[in-house]
């Protein structure tokens, strides 16, 4: 039961990248020019997003099991550190390169287009050389 | 700055918002997980716990079938990639790389984590966007 709501949640997600302009990358460009010709609709994105974000997060807040009967897998809030800032700062990098951010590259493969393939590609290598990493320091 | 109002498309952009809050509120109620996409991509290459490996399969195959999904109803939106091969190479080694380092990506430090209230995610996200506002600064005002 939950692998079959995962898929439809993913294919609603997919929905709601592909309305709000965010499975565009030159959209998502011009959101991230500030300096250019600024496109303030990923902005909204967010708000729209957060705004039903929030209610559910309070609605879920000291539950132990999911309505499926799956238990709560939230990250624990750690700490802020040089790891989270230097992680953050080369998805950044990456992002305004391209235009392209893990969610839209995904959508990108379903609309059959040659450069999200070899995106998602390159994306995919980047996660196994981080655990790569990961296993080396273990 | 100069406000590009012909691409701005408010209503699109807060309804498909609510339509991506939508989703990660579901997997967090039903499934009690969090819509993290660079989260749930990075558990596919990790040795997990048994059943903790077919719900990311399912909900990756839904992401990538949505177009095919919104294409039956209307024809799709423009998607255009201005990047170069050499560009988009670089730029899916740093998005992969950089999101799971940072442990997360737009949609699991910016939608839920935000959601949260988390000072982390708050960090992260400032952080991803301000490189991402540099970047972009740097190809389209400075260096070309």
């Amino acid at each position: 039961m939950h692998i079959a709501s995962a898929f439809f949640i993913g294919l609603l997600f997919g929905l709601g990248l592909i309305v709000s302009g965010m499975s565009n990358p030159a959209k998502v460009l011009g959101f991230l020019d500030l300096g250019g010709n600024w496109d303030p609709s990923l902005a909204m994105v967010m708000a729209g997003a957060i705004a039903v974000g929030l209610i559910a997060f309070r609605a879920a807040g000291g539950k132990v099991t999911s309505l499926l009967g799956n238990p709560m897998q939230l990250p624990a809030i750690g700490k802020i550190d040089k790891r989270l800032v230097s992680g953050s700062a080369l998805f950044g990098v990456g992002w305004g390169l391209a235009g392209i951010c893990p969610g839209p590259a995904l959508t990108l493969l379903g609309t059959g287009a040659t450069k999200g393939f070899v995106f998602v590609a390159a994306m995919l290598a980047g996660i196994v050389l981080f655990e790569i990493f990961q296993r080396r320091r273990a | 700055m100069i406000i590009d109002w012909p691409s701005f498309a408010p209503v699109n952009a807060l309804l498909g918002g609510i339509l991506i809050g939508l989703s990660a509120a579901l997997l967090l109620l039903l499934n009690g997980r969090i819509a993290g996409i660079s989260g749930i991509i990075g558990g596919l290459f990790q040795a997990t716990k048994p059943g903790d490996f077919s719900w990311r399969v399912a909900f990756v195959l839904g992401l990538i079938l949505s177009p095919l999904l919104y294409q039956l109803f209307t024809p799709l939106p423009e998607s255009r990639i201005d990047a170069d091969w050499g560009v988009l190479v670089l730029a899916g080694l740093f998005v992969g790389l950089g999101s799971r380092i940072g442990s997360g990506c737009t949609s699991g430090h910016g939608v839920c984590g935000l959601s949260r209230l988390s000072p982390r995610s708050l960090v992260a996200t400032m952080t991803f966007m301000g490189t991402g506002f540099l970047v972009v600064y740097l190809a389209r005002h400075l260096l070309i």
